[in-house]
């Protein structure tokens, strides 16, 4: 095994080039456990800690320029305004030792389907940057995870950085696992509602073989607050219609039977998740405030 | 590879280390520092919990190689670390002894004669004295990672309530406590921190 | 061998600082607190190699062929060893059989079973080396459960048997079974208003100490090995090793290290044997360390069950009889599962009043992981049970349930089902009412001025629910565990007690073979010295093989029996001491040959108070040094066809009630309060035995929502063996635990102390599942409970 450290970006990316198996660490927290239980032996370590513009992010007009290594404390600390939902999946990330050092390029990069910050990257909408020493390309969120475990990435690609839309919207996320901390998610629901398009976005973790949005949910409900002209009355939505929705983001999973849970359980959950997080975005839309976000 | 940081305040060399090990692996293996415990070594317990440029983190999921010219604070160090704080009000970084428990040590070990008495022997930082005295420790094998995330949450936050506590130490497990004591130990130390803070 | 303790000997605790009765503070705490403690994984010896084991990744197959030349081979490689390079004849070990192999022979019969061993310069390297090993299986069938390890063409886990229990058994594939029929349960079913029956699954727990299986071994110059160990019974293991090694047990020198918990996992032998045989064929010190996935195949698990219960009782509420039949899964070696059986039989009617029992508890031979001791032993297994069925009874009665338990509640006096008398309190019905009396936890503490505290509801951090589903349950449990060995074992131990002058001071070194593995028995053989000889300075001498055995650290039996041989030395001490004094100053003060004389604040004094010598004069250069065993009152064996048999040696009690929050909908659990009542006897140390009891109830919390290894029904192979997926509590899972610590004294036992470390962890569970419930309305009768259960998917 080498240890590659290189000191900037395009030293990172030459690296890569040159060893396109090298594996990337960052906060290690994938990547580590896997060494010390001998499930991998990269032939190349490319350690991107030196790197520091990627711990850094940058608050845009529209978006959040989020640094692929940004500890996910820092997300829950400083950008619970913009990225609402992804500050509440970084406070379901494992440990406060872990979010101190998992970030989201880590979770891209490993694209497991348990992964915490997929759903709500999915429902905020976002670009993954991601550069090689060919150029620089923007994936779209949607077209990142390829399968179980696989995304979009070449051999020679590094992430640098996820361009998030900024909340325009209340945003909720909710995770079942079966610990009240330090849990990998049975599974996950993301939602966040975009007044300005009047769209409505959603993100499932844990529930098919990749992290998927709920999008026949997602379209039955912004036809119906659109039909029912709920964006700008901001009536309470009537419980048939959260019922539906949570009904079809149900049937969006696609779940196995594992260790954590079962399929049946975790399309039951991904319903409850999704009528329970639609509750707490719209009172908040609706400027019900006090009590729907939940506190920690 | 050879692999050079501060660990306790004092700058460290580390050679022939192989790629894949961790932190926690060099702290304990080649620098006889054992304090920082294996208890999974998958960013799953908290034992090897040490401060990392300041920062909380699982010593196990860092590679040695992450740590090349970064300070590290482990329990060893904590003393000298609280204490410093506690004299300059800021970071601080402590200093320790570089030997391990060598065999000569293991076996000459026996509990010291007198108990481990409150309050005195100034030597320990005020949360190691409180989770002595409020019985936190039984196996102590979680101790020293809980000792860290402990002191670096009152550190950030000197008079937690009980739900800030759990969640900042929610990393840590213990498996011989059931935590009361824990919580215990965690608002003796916040409350001794603020009489001294009004004795100032 | 009555060494009841007397009145007048306590009170010389309350005299000298740091005697019985007062929370002194763990002598280890410092070392513990700064990271200087020594655990086993913390040795280093200059040029020591690192031992590795290559486990099978079958559970049950033949071994066709093992091929180790290419690890050999490897560079930094100095040793690997197979079945063949073992030494003696005794390839086997075990703790009550000796049925399981130190290395595979042929065969392997569970996931994990060790087949060879490496050692190399560094980990790394002998991990690659021991993957080079070629190991070719050829697949048998899997024997898992009870239908399958029973069937009349059952394949045997093991052939050929000669163990005691082989002739008894039923079935080759049953390691032992322990039938107990008092009265006529079958008549007395006919008395029953109601009879209510259930069919209770136990899961596998694992004990999950945090200290990972270590050691170091040491070639000694002599031929033999120095051992430096986690362990909870060095002497056992050293009567396991020496055969094995082919040593004489004076040539294995063992020293107990730091221990990172136990909890019944360390009673078995892990790595000892592989780390000796190792060090002594390579001449070099060896230092094993598992990881956390190694450990999960390193030690045995508790037995997962299935129970069969049916109870009867009375309109008027009084229990008429009880049948049941445990069946207890005891995975592909024998370990502690004989004793297992006994406790699950003789304990499984609960702390009641029950005439008229059938009774059968069997334990499985299987392909599954072995399974052994953990806190609770047998006596957990069957309190989940009985503890359901005495609800499903009040609930069909229409009464409390709380009340329908006290009526038949246990006393002293009682007659077991084992036709053994209960000769000590038996506060069954007052340690109920204690946790019913206590004012219950706020409803919807969650609540606060700026929304809803996730941390305060069920899912936590995870954000599931605001208060949606949320609704409240509470539920009772009350249990009755054995103290010490059972069933006719010699069960002693031993202590060595100096007391000297060191530095114008009298000092009192304790040394025992006692291992501390965190319950604080350093603190208490302190404090008992203090108290029995009166000096304040006691050093507590590092756990050996020098010293005669002390039994395990199991059983909840360490303060009884070590504290019991630690104050029968310190007694012996004193008279010795006394006897100095008298030759010395006898002539000068009759008190000498008259009074009654008591050792206190380092002095000689009579017990009107008067001091006659100082211990510095008395001793003078002088050491005063004993070593001798000690013994509870002995315990017979249980009949192997009635179960009659005066058993036990004393029993501990403990209740819980339970406060929970389930979100309904999710099927995600909040334990909110887990108060808990039990009888200590004497608090010997009040702030360890809190400590203790917080601790057992946090594992019964544990196995009632969370905690199981899953075992794959068609492979046999664990699917969970990390902490990634096997779960246990974390500090936003333990609710607030108050303790209601009663002292009724045993008067057999040594200052009437009772064991209590494992009576928590027996009703913490059915109190757990209970409140689940009475939340849930739903029948819930397998541990752990999964949100699956809970939402009916």
């Amino acid at each position: 095994m080498d240890f590659l450290r290189p000191a900037s970006w395009e030293e990172a990316l030459a690296a890569k080039a040159e060893h396109p198996t090298a594996v990337p660490i960052a906060g290690g927290t994938d990547v580590m456990v896997e060494i010390n239980f001998d499930h991998r032996r990269p032939e190349y370590l490319l350690d991107l800690n030196r790197i520091g513009e990627l711990s850094q992010w940058e608050v845009g007009e529209d978006t959040v320029r989020l640094g692929a290594s940004v500890p996910y404390s820092q997300i829950m600390e400083h950008l619970r305004a913009e990225l609402p939902g992804l500050a509440l999946a970084s406070h379901t990330v494992a440990s406060p030792q872990i979010r101190n050092r998992g970030g989201v390029g880590g979770n891209l990069g490993t694209a497991s389907p348990a992964g915490d910050a997929h759903p709500a990257l999915l429902a905020a909408g976002a670009e993954v940057e991601a550069e090689s020493v060919r150029g620089s390309r923007r994936i779209p969120i949607d077209d990142f995870y390829t399968g179980v475990k696989r995304n979009a990435l070449a051999p020679d690609e590094l992430i640098r950085a996820v361009h998030i839309k900024k909340a325009d919207g209340p945003q909720q996320y909710s995770k079942v696992g079966t610990r009240n901390a330090m849990v990998i998610a049975v599974c996950a629901f993301g939602i966040a509602l975009h007044p300005e398009t009047r769209t409505v976005r959603t993100g499932i973790g844990s529930a098919a073989p990749t992290p998927i949005r709920a999008t026949a949910a997602e379209e039955f409900l912004a036809a119906a607050l659109d039909e029912g002209g709920f964006w700008d009355s901001r009536k309470i939505i009537t419980p048939s219609v959260a019922k539906q929705f949570a009904d079809l983001a149900a049937g969006a999973a696609n779940p196995i039977d594992d260790v954590r849970g079962t399929a049946s359980y975790r399309r039951h959950a991904v319903g409850i998740m999704a009528r329970r997080t639609l509750g707490w975005t719209w009172e908040s839309y609706r400027g019900a405030g006090r009590g729907t976000e939940g506190v920690a | 590879m050879r692999v050079n940081f501060t660990v306790n305040g004092r700058p460290q060399e580390a050679d022939d280390v192989w790629e894949g090990e961790s932190l926690l692996y060099v702290l304990r293996e080649r620098l006889g520092l054992p304090g920082s415990k294996n208890a999974c070594e998958q960013g799953e317990c908290g034992s090897c919990t040490v401060r990392l440029d300041g920062v909380p983190v699982c010593s196990c999921l860092v590679a040695a190689g992450q740590a090349e010219g970064r300070e590290v604070v482990t329990v060893e160090g904590l003393a000298d670390f609280a204490k410093q704080r506690a004299e300059h009000g800021g970071c601080a970084t402590g200093a320790c002894g570089t030997e391990g428990t060598s065999l000569q040590d293991a076996r000459r070990w026996s509990a010291r004669p007198q108990d481990s008495q409150t309050g005195e022997g100034g030597e320990l930082a005020p949360v190691q004295q409180a989770f002595i005295d409020a019985g936190a420790v039984q196996c102590g094998f979680c101790t020293p990672g809980l000792l860290v995330a402990a002191d670096e949450m009152l550190e950030r936050n000197p008079s937690p309530t009980d739900a800030d506590i759990r969640e900042a130490l929610s990393g840590n497990l213990c498996r011989c406590t059931g935590y009361e004591k824990i919580l215990d130990a965690v608002r003796l130390a916040a409350a001794r921190q603020a009489e001294l803070a009004e004795g100032v | 061998m009555g060494t009841t303790g007397t009145p007048t000997k306590i009170t010389q605790g309350s005299q000298t600082k740091g005697g019985i009765g007062e929370s002194t503070l763990r002598p280890d705490g410092t070392l513990k607190v700064t990271g200087e403690f020594a655990y086993s994984s913390d040795m280093w010896h200059e040029d020591m190699l690192w031992g590795q084991i290559l486990r099978s990744t079958v559970a049950h197959a033949e071994i066709v062929s093992l091929d180790t030349a290419e690890a050999l081979a490897t560079s930094g490689v100095y040793a690997v060893l197979t079945y063949d390079d073992l030494p003696t004849d005794v390839k086997n070990y075990g703790l009550e059989l000796q049925d399981t192999p130190v290395l595979a022979h042929g065969k392997v019969r569970h996931h994990g079973e060790p087949v060879a061993l490496v050692a190399a310069d560094h980990p790394e390297t002998a991990r690659r080396a021991a993957a080079k090993i070629k190991v070719e299986y050829r697949d048998l069938p899997v024997v898992t459960d009870e239908a399958s390890a029973l069937a009349p063409d059952a394949v045997l886990v093991h052939e050929g048997r000669d163990d005691e229990y082989a002739r008894i058994v039923p079935h080759q594939n049953i390691v032992h079974r322990q039938p107990i029929v008092r009265g006529d349960a079958a008549a007395a079913a006919a008395r029953a208003d109601v009879i209510v029956t259930g069919e209770y699954t136990f899961g596998m727990q694992d004990q999950a100490f945090l200290g990972p299986e270590s050691g170091l071994a040491v070639p000694a110059e002599d031929g033999g090995v120095d051992l430096y160990i986690a362990t909870q019974w060095l002497h056992k293991d050293l009567d396991q090793i020496a055969p094995v090694l082919g040593l004489p047990k004076d040539k294995v020198r063992m020293t107990l290290s730091g221990v990172g918990g136990a909890f019944g996992g360390r009673e078995d032998i892990s790595m000892q044997i592989h780390a000796c045989l190792l060090a002594l064929r390579t001449g070099k010190p060896v230092k094993m360390v598992y990881n956390r996935f190694e450990s999960f195949f390193g030690h045995v698990h508790r037995h997962p069950a299935k129970l069969f219960y049916e109870h009867g009782a009375t309109k008027d509420g009084k229990l008429t009889h009880m049948k049941c039949r445990i069946v207890l899964d005891g995975g592909a070696y024998a370990s502690a599962s004989p004793a297992v059986v006994g406790n699950a039989s003789s304990l499984s009617v609960g702390p009641y009043v029950v005439d008229d029992v059938d009774i059968e508890a069997i334990a499985l031979y299987t392909n599954n992981p072995p399974c052994g001791a953990m806190r609770g032993f047998g006596a957990v297994q069957a309190c989940f049970a009985y503890e359901a069925q005495m609800d499903k009874l009040a609930a069909k009665l229409g009464m409390d349930p709380v009340e329908f338990r006290q009526l038949n509640a246990m006393e002293q006096g009682t007659l077991l089902p084992t036709g053994q008398v209960v000769d000590s309190p038996a506060p069954v019905a007052e340690i109920l009412r204690r946790v019913k009396a206590r004012p219950l936890p706020p409803e919807r503490q969650w609540e606060s001025s700026e929304g809803a505290d996730v941390r305060q509801l069920p899912g936590g951090l995870s954000n599931t629910t605001h208060g949606e589903g949320v609704v409240r349950g509470v539920g009772y449990a009350v249990g009755i565990k054995n103290v010490g060995f059972s069933e006719g074992f010699d069960d002693y131990s031993t202590a060595r007690v100096r007391m000297e002058v060191v530095a114008g001071e009298p000092v009192v070194t304790v040394h025992t073979a006692m291992a501390e593995v965190g319950q604080g028995g350093v603190t208490v053989h302190a404090q008992i010295a203090r108290t029995e000889l009166g000096v304040t300075q006691v050093t507590i001498h590092p756990a050996d093989t020098r010293v005669g055995s002390a039994g395990s650290t199991s059983a909840s039996r360490q303060t009884y029996v070590t504290g019991g041989a630690v104050k029968n030395s310190c007694e012996a001490v004193r008279e010795k001491v006394l006897e100095l004094g008298r030759r010395k100053f006898g002539s000068y003060h009759p008190a000498w040959a008259t009074a009654e004389l008591l050792l206190e604040g380092g002095k000689v004094v009579t017990d009107g108070g008067e001091v006659l010598a100082d211990l510095v004069d008395v001793l003078q250069d002088e050491a005063v040094d004993i070593e001798l065993e000690w013994r509870h009152r002995p315990t017979e064996a249980f009949d192997l066809v009635t179960g009659q048999g005066n058993g036990h040696v004393q029993y501990s009690f403990a209740a819980h009630r339970a406060v929970v929050e389930v979100d309904t909908e999710l099927g995600l659990v909040k334990v909110i309060e887990l108060a808990c009542a039990q009888d200590v006897g004497k608090a010997l140390n009040p702030l360890s035995v809190v400590g203790q009891i917080q601790g057992g109830t946090t594992q019964g919390l544990g196995i009632a929502v969370m905690e199981e290894i899953v075992v794959d029904p068609r492979t046999a192979k664990v699917k969970n063996p990390s902490f990634t997926d096997y779960l246990i509590p974390t500090i936003l899972d333990t609710p607030t635990i108050p303790v209601d610590v009663l002292e009724l004294a045993d008067d057999h036992a040594p200052y009437g102390l009772r064991g209590i470390g494992e009576a928590p962890t027996l009703s913490s569970t059915p109190a757990v599942l209970a409140a689940i419930r009475n939340a849930t309305g739903l029948e819930l009768n397998k541990t752990p409970v999964r949100p699956e259960h809970l939402t009916g998917t």
